[in-house]
């Protein structure tokens, strides 16, 4: 039986949604420096730029449909794919997890009352907003939008005639938006912690956050760095990375990638927290090796920050330096393994409940394991020697960023939904969606694996004839992909008006978040909660 | 057999990969639907705390350890082998631009294909003059990046003859997904056959072109020839038609003699096609662009020499616009 003695406190208090402050309507949200609407802030935003993203990808996947044009030229494709690789990562999967539920949870699960720094995480808020702006500015300016890829490689990004200057310092912006989050996390870890919660009594995703806050204040700065180097670059012509003015343009791509192959994991470890989070809760007992699970995070980011270079193993990068770099990515896969094997390791003599929040989560597993797998053979030097740049990729890094981590954002979302709004959703539809995001996913990603190996290569507009089949059975399954999301989120949306009250715990867990009313007070707790024991406590009996 | 020394190799290394990440995925699923099945709620409403076990762990973080360590010594020495280039290899440069890709055999022949003997380690030098582009193979399972200012290089050794897919694998632009060329693989004989013919033929237009050929049509005539070969190894037709269609540049169907706008320092004027355009828009080609067009096309400079110019040129003036 799950513990409820703490959850029976009075629902006097308002709740954080109640509470009237000098603004009104959308300024209350917009100029809150409560953690819980700035979370709610982030989390509409980034859905909306999400299902934004999304479609940028149906529509790409409708051109690859017919050989030659279907839809639109080139030059319209190569910026969708641009636009979403930008959205999709800098909008959703980077400040995704941790500035959603990492600002709602992270205070309630430590037992304080807001983050260390809220106007600070107002102004991080503040700056992802101006930062998504500008990227979308630049449409409607000369140039109009970027055609790089994400990746802005130069001399390519210097050369060509779209706006790249403003959708770089667009995502130079939202640096300095990931940069104060993660300030402010690990301030408030180290400061705000309530009477009782010792590091080993804090719950996964506080340490999941805790080691993403560590990459994102020391790797971040650098692809600042490198994204004012290309705006040097293109506006005074410095010759940085340009040969024929003894530059270098693959100094560009290191740059670039000790910034951005340390932002995997930023993208990644909350992703793994909330995973911590939920199979305890749905399994009723205590998580398997909480220590190996809570240091393999650290570890994550440690070896996550050495590896670089896997990036660049046909760049013209050194053999020997490849050679390191290979080696260092297997690395990688030891904790990665750890936190699998735990988890699947907690299911055992559990009493588990396979309500929306779990099903999602052991899927994730499943997708997140292929991605893992699969970015093993990559890591494999003469393997990725032949898929390096090729649909393969398209599909690892789907299935790692797509299957990890937004899919685990949306396992999140049904977990914690009932708690941020005080309503439940519709358990049928939820479990309706599952289906067509998972066989959708499968087909389209597995189809992405699939041609990749034959030799497709990425940021194709068109394509070979012997590609064909392959391209309509990828497009097929986007299809089911996306009625499965639009089915996910439109059954919240529907929840948010009509679905029935929610407890304060639905679904029993131990964590603090529990203890307290749904939706929260504004200080969160009507009383400091003392913490007894270790986070995943399901038992009456021990109860101090 | 492959279709080069490297196809079975990286093949072998994939296969044994994914065969262990399949056995260990099933695995995983495995113990993940069997526990969730037998110890859900309705069956099973007592949990038992297990907080961990210190041998369970070690061992699943040792095991994984050797199991990846394995995959990585597999792979660097497959890997070593491809970076390991015979002293006695046959040496192509390769060279890639927007967006097409020109190979450079040691007597001066230059094709928009590449021809290779069979059984024959081949050095390709791979150079680009304006952004990164990527030479691939699939069939051979070999790619490297094109890189400005950088000569990088690679080795392969064709096992079967035929006609395999060059593309390029590092986006570089709107026509990045027509980048392709093709390996063909001859005989040894028929090799060393077609090699000594192209080259003789190089020489002939030298000859012709330093004034060998004393009658004037004649040798007009052998120019013509050697344009219409220029503009396609030489990569101008991935962005100029011969045919009056829109491409990335102005076509060059009817191009020579035209009355263009060209915009000039931010300025529009009215020019006249004539052989000083044509040769500044292949030395500065961003000076004076067509209207409408996009300052896309690098300098020829370290392309074209002065004959080849010319010889484009004498193409151009026989491409009418009423043909």
């Amino acid at each position: 039986m799950a513990s409820h003695a703490i959850t029976e406190v009075q629902h006097l208090e308002e709740n954080y949604l109640q509470v009237k402050s000098r603004w009104r309507g959308i300024f209350a949200w917009i100029f809150s420096t409560d953690h819980k609407r700035i979370g709610i802030l982030y989390l509409v935003s980034s859905l909306t730029f999400f299902v934004v993203a999304a479609t940028i990808g149906i529509f790409m996947r409708l051109e690859q449909l017919t050989m030659g044009e279907t839809l639109m030229s080139a030059d319209v494709y190569n910026r969708l794919f641009t636009l979403h690789g930008v959205i999709m990562i800098f909008l959703l999967i980077i400040p995704g997890i941790p500035a959603t539920f990492g600002n709602f949870f992270l205070p309630i699960q430590i037992g304080a009352k807001d983050v260390a720094f809220p106007r600070l995480n107002l102004l991080s808020w503040w700056l992802y907003i101006i930062g998504a702006v500008l990227a979308v500015t630049t449409l409607f300016l000369p140039g109009s939008l970027p055609d790089t890829g994400w990746t802005f490689y130069v001399p390519y990004s210097v050369r060509t005639g779209s706006n790249v200057a403003l959708a770089v310092f667009a995502a130079f912006i939202l640096g300095f938006s990931s940069i104060l989050t993660g300030l402010n996390f690990l301030t408030t870890i180290h400061r705000l912690r309530a009477p009782g919660m010792s590091w080993h009594r804090m719950p996964l995703f506080v340490w999941a956050l805790y080691a993403t806050a560590w990459i994102q204040i020391l790797a971040t700065p650098m692809v600042g760095i490198t994204l004012l180097l290309i705006i040097f670059e293109r506006v005074l012509n410095i010759g940085i990375f340009d040969p024929t003015q003894g530059g270098d343009p693959i100094l560009f791509q290191h740059l670039f990638w000790i910034y951005s192959h340390p932002a995997v994991y930023i993208m990644v470890l909350p992703g793994f927290g909330v995973v911590s989070e939920i199979i305890p809760t749905f399994a009723r007992r205590t998580i398997f090796g909480y220590k190996l699970i809570a240091y393999s995070s650290l570890s994550i980011a440690l070896f996550g920050s050495l590896v670089w270079g896997h990036h660049m193993f046909v760049s013209g990068e050194s053999d020997i330096a490849n050679i390191i770099f290979s080696f260092l990515t297997f690395f990688i896969a030891v904790p990665t393994a750890i936190k699998v094997f735990n988890w699947t390791a907690t299911l055992y003599k559990g009493s588990i409940a396979l309500e929306p929040p779990m099903l999602y989560v052991l899927s994730s597993i499943f997708l997140f394991a292929i991605g893992g797998f699969t970015g093993l053979m990559q890591a494999t030097l003469p393997i990725d020697v032949h898929v390096h740049d090729t649909y393969f990729v398209v599909g690892h890094f789907h299935y790692t960023m797509f299957g990890g981590t937004i899919w685990v954002m949306l396992a999140g979302l049904l977990y914690w939904f009932p708690k941020m709004t005080g309503r439940m959703y519709n358990k049928k539809m939820a479990y309706l969606a599952w289906p067509f995001m998972f066989i959708g996913f499968n087909v389209l990603y597995g189809a992405m694996m699939y041609m990749g190996w034959k030799g497709m290569p990425r940021r194709y507009y068109d394509h070979l004839p012997e590609f064909h089949t392959d391209h309509v059975i990828a497009t097929v399954g986007s299809w089911l992909l996306y009625i499965g999301i639009l089915l996910l989120l439109g059954n919240l949306v529907v929840a948010l008006y009509k679905g029935t009250r929610a407890p304060d715990n639905p679904w029993g867990g131990a964590t603090l978040e529990w203890q307290t009313t749904s939706p929260p007070p504004l200080e969160n707790f009507t009383e400091e909660p003392v913490v007894k024991h270790e986070p995943y406590h399901f038992r009456k009996e021990d109860n101090g | 057999m492959g279709a080069s020394n490297f196809t079975n190799q990286v093949d072998n290394v994939f296969l044994f990969i994914l065969i262990v990440s399949v056995v260990l995925l099933i695995g995983i699923t495995t113990a993940m639907v069997y526990f969730v099945i037998k110890y859900r709620r309705s069956k099973n409403p007592h949990p038992v705390d297990i907080h961990g076990n210190v041998l369970l762990e070690v061992v699943w973080t040792i095991i994984p350890f050797f199991i990846v360590m394995g995959f990585f010594y597999y792979g660097v020495v497959d890997y070593q082998e491809m970076r390991n280039i015979p002293e006695d290899a046959m040496e192509v440069e390769v060279l890639g631009r927007m967006w097409s890709w020109m190979y450079t055999y040691p007597n001066g022949v230059q094709t928009d294909t590449l021809y290779v003997p069979l059984n024959t380690p081949i050095k390709l030098t791979i150079k680009s003059v304006d952004v990164i582009h990527s030479f691939y193979v699939p069939a051979f399972r070999i790619k490297q990046d094109a890189v400005p200012g950088l000569d990088t290089r690679m080795w392969f050794k064709a096992q079967q003859t035929g006609e395999f897919q060059v593309m390029c694998a590092e986006y570089c632009g709107d026509r990045h997904s027509y980048m392709y060329s093709q390996v063909k693989v001859l005989s040894e004989e028929s090799f060393e056959r077609w090699y000594a013919r192209a080259g003789a033929e190089v020489a002939a237009l030298a000859e012709a072109a330093e004034g060998g050929e004393a009658d004037e049509v004649a040798r007009t005539e052998k120019l013509i020839q050697q344009g219409r070969r220029l503009i396609k190894t030489k990569g101008c037709i991935a962005c100029h038609t011969l045919d009056g269609a829109r491409l990335v540049g102005p076509t060059f169907k009817g191009i020579f003699g035209k009355t263009e706008t060209v915009i000039a320092d931010g300025q529009e004027k009215q020019i006249v096609v004539d052989e000083e355009y044509i040769r500044r828009s292949m030395l500065e080609p961003n000076v004076e662009i067509v209207k409408g067009y996009p300052p896309a096309m690098p300098p020829q400079g370290s392309i074209l020499n002065e004959q080849e110019i010319q010889a484009i040129i004498e193409f151009l003036k026989t491409l009418k616009a009423n043909e």
